[in-house]
């Protein structure tokens, strides 16, 4: 601060900040948090959020990525009358309706699942997308209902079923019936299978706890994005447990990849591309046109 | 065997004492008092039932992991005849903290799958305090699977403090067990009969816990996390853990209500461990009904109540789009 400013009445000085806010706007820049590059947001943007300097994904919004992964024409969404509601009462130190009620309004989100029913590279299908930001991802009772409505419809409509995961696990604010919504849309996925019509399982950064430990693995192919986090046990709980250092790149990816834990490891870039070839070599259908690259 | 009193028991364990004193006097004392030991043997039991008739959810958790309350091992003992236990997932290693078999029960061939865990230091550390890895979810998925090929019923027993969060156990695809444990049950072509018997503790204890009747004892818990763990992650203190268990609802009394439970069995005064003979006896009624009736639906009718029950679970409301 200079001493021409210091001599400013406080007002004056005020006036001065907002002023230099101004001039640059919020959002026009961003640093990657994996290798500190300085990137156009646009740019990252225009890259799907996958760092063009070290390809560092980043987490996106459900609504994002579905926009991302659908063709334009013909989606709509499945389950979005399935709202929540505080059923324990639960209270620690907030109530569980006022944490809704802000991750209502900091995501735009009524819960943590995003269902769609739409297409990819004109091949119908059910795509389900979790909100990270509400509530840590948490499977409760709507996102359970939301997973089964949508799977439902892929087989009354025959189409095939994919869910992009990102989640801390079950939600603890809903007791007991959060830990039901494993059993529930593992048993969904049966149905899936009985009609023979491919579930396929993207593990995005994180897929841990209680989302992880049931559907997310019952995957007829299962998919994880490069660098996510995947397992059941948090780093820190298995830390305290074993007292020993974890191995480099534990439960990521790369290291799942490595024990046999998923199928394929597949840039956001190409996830159009992969899904629809997987899709139509399961169905049985010829190859799909795809975007040049 | 002497019974082990939890802390908000101690009034008992006082009295309990004294009685112990009377009873070695009585030994070379020409006075008789035997009835003033009876008088406070049914002081003792009065207060007992005074204690337990108010039990705090967190108390509930404490009689839920007492070190002398009846585990898998025991039922199997009490209940059945002619159990075979049945070692191994076939691709890795044998989880003590799961044992299973196939087994009698009232002559009939079932096969018992439960969460185990020990007694002392080093039996403890056997089963790995019932912490289940992997190889424990694929061996009772083997024996599941078996069962379903010779049409046998299945009867599991709850007890776990959860899944065990360990490099290996996530190294060898711990939530990979768990998720196809519940995939599999959910179209099992036998009976599956469910009961808590102690800790409940989450995945861990859902990955054996999906399935046709859901009973719980009196004293038992069913939980999505510990309260302790609760509490250390939403108030950032395990010291409220009481105060976590009251609002996570684990109580058999609050499940049921909540529909998630079919049957709460009675447990004897102060707890399971208090009388073995008495738990028993309830127990073996209550899997009794519980299998006549799932055997009297025929398979389909059977896989088609536990779906519409599997997909009723859940509580949110719908609104107009």
């Amino acid at each position: 601060m200079s001493w021409f400013q210091k001599l400013l009445p406080p007002k004056i000085k005020r006036r001065e900040n907002i002023d230099a806010k101004k001039n640059v706007p919020e959002g026009l820049w961003h640093k990657c948090p994996s290798c500190q590059a300085v990137l156009y947001h646009s740019d990252l943007e225009k890259n799907l959020s996958v760092c063009p300097k070290c390809n560092h994904h980043h987490r996106i919004t459900a609504r994002t990525r579905l926009d991302w992964l659908l063709d334009a024409e013909g989606r709509f969404e499945i389950g979005a009358e399935v709202l929540p509601v505080d059923t324990l009462k639960f209270k620690d130190s907030r109530k569980y309706s006022e944490r809704l009620t802000s991750a209502q309004r900091d995501t735009g989100e009524e819960d943590a699942l995003v269902v769609m029913q739409g297409s990819v590279h004109a091949l119908p299908l059910v795509a389900a997308a979790f909100e990270f930001s509400f509530m840590g991802g948490s499977m409760g009772s709507v996102v359970g209902e939301r997973f089964v409505r949508g799977v439902h419809l892929a087989v009354e409509q025959n189409m095939p079923f994919v869910c992009f995961a990102a989640s801390g696990g079950a939600r603890m604010q809903e007791g007991l019936l959060s830990l039901m919504q494993m059993a529930k849309t593992c048993a969904a996925l049966t149905q899936l299978s009985q009609a023979q019509l491919p579930f396929i399982s993207v593990l995005t950064d994180p897929t841990m706890g209680g989302v992880s430990a049931s559907f997310a693995f019952m995957g007829d192919v299962v998919i994880a994005e490069p660098g996510a986090l995947i397992g059941f046990a948090g780093a820190r709980v298995i830390q305290q447990t074993v007292r020993e250092t974890l191995p480099e790149g534990f439960q990521r990816a790369e290291f799942l990849l490595e024990h046999g834990a998923v199928d394929m490891i597949v840039d956001r870039r190409e996830m159009r591309d992969q899904l629809a070839t997987l899709i139509t070599l399961l169905t049985k259908q010829p190859a799909v046109a795809k975007e040049a690259a | 065997m002497k019974v082990t009193f939890l802390d908000f028991e101690q009034s008992v364990a006082e009295l309990e004492n004294k009685i112990e004193q009377l009873r070695y006097v009585q030994d070379d004392s020409a006075v008789d008092i035997s009835e003033e030991i009876g008088r406070l043997q049914k002081k003792s039991q009065a207060l007992t039932k005074d204690i337990y008739a108010k039990l705090t959810p967190w108390q509930i958790s404490q009689v839920s992991r007492h070190p002398q309350r009846p585990y898998t091992l025991d039922y199997i003992e009490h209940l059945f005849t002619d159990f075979e236990e049945l070692h191994g997932d076939r691709a890795y290693a044998d989880d003590a903290a799961i044992v299973g078999g196939l087994a009698r029960f009232n002559g009939q061939s079932v096969m018992v799958i439960g969460h185990q865990k020990g007694r002392d230091t080093k039996e403890r550390q056997y089963r790995n305090f019932g912490m289940p890895r992997p190889e424990g979810y694929r061996k009772a998925l083997r024996l599941m699977k078996l069962a379903e090929k010779f049409g046998i019923p299945i009867m599991t027993f709850i007890d776990t403090p959860g899944a065990y969060p360990g490099v290996g156990a996530e190294e060898r695809g711990q939530s990979e067990a768990i998720g196809h444990n519940l995939y599999v049950m959910a179209e099992l072509r036998v009976p599956i009969i469910c009961t808590i018997i102690g800790e409940g503790g989450s995945g861990g204890a859902l990955a054996i816990a999906v399935g046709d009747a859901m009973l719980m004892l009196q004293y038992a818990t069913y939980s999505v996390i510990s309260p302790e763990g609760c509490a250390s992650i939403l108030w950032k203190s395990a010291d409220k853990a009481a105060d976590a268990a009251e609002t996570l609802g684990i109580t058999a009394t609050r499940l049921k209500t909540l529909g998630l439970v079919d049957k709460i069995v009675s447990e004897p005064l102060g707890g399971a461990h208090r009388d073995y003979p008495a738990m028993m006896q309830a127990m073996k009624k209550a899997l009794q009904d519980v299998l006549k009736q799932v055997q009297s639906q025929s398979v389909d009718e059977l896989l088609h109540t536990r779906f519409n029950r599997l997909m009723a679970y859940g509580k949110f409301k719908e609104v107009e789009v």
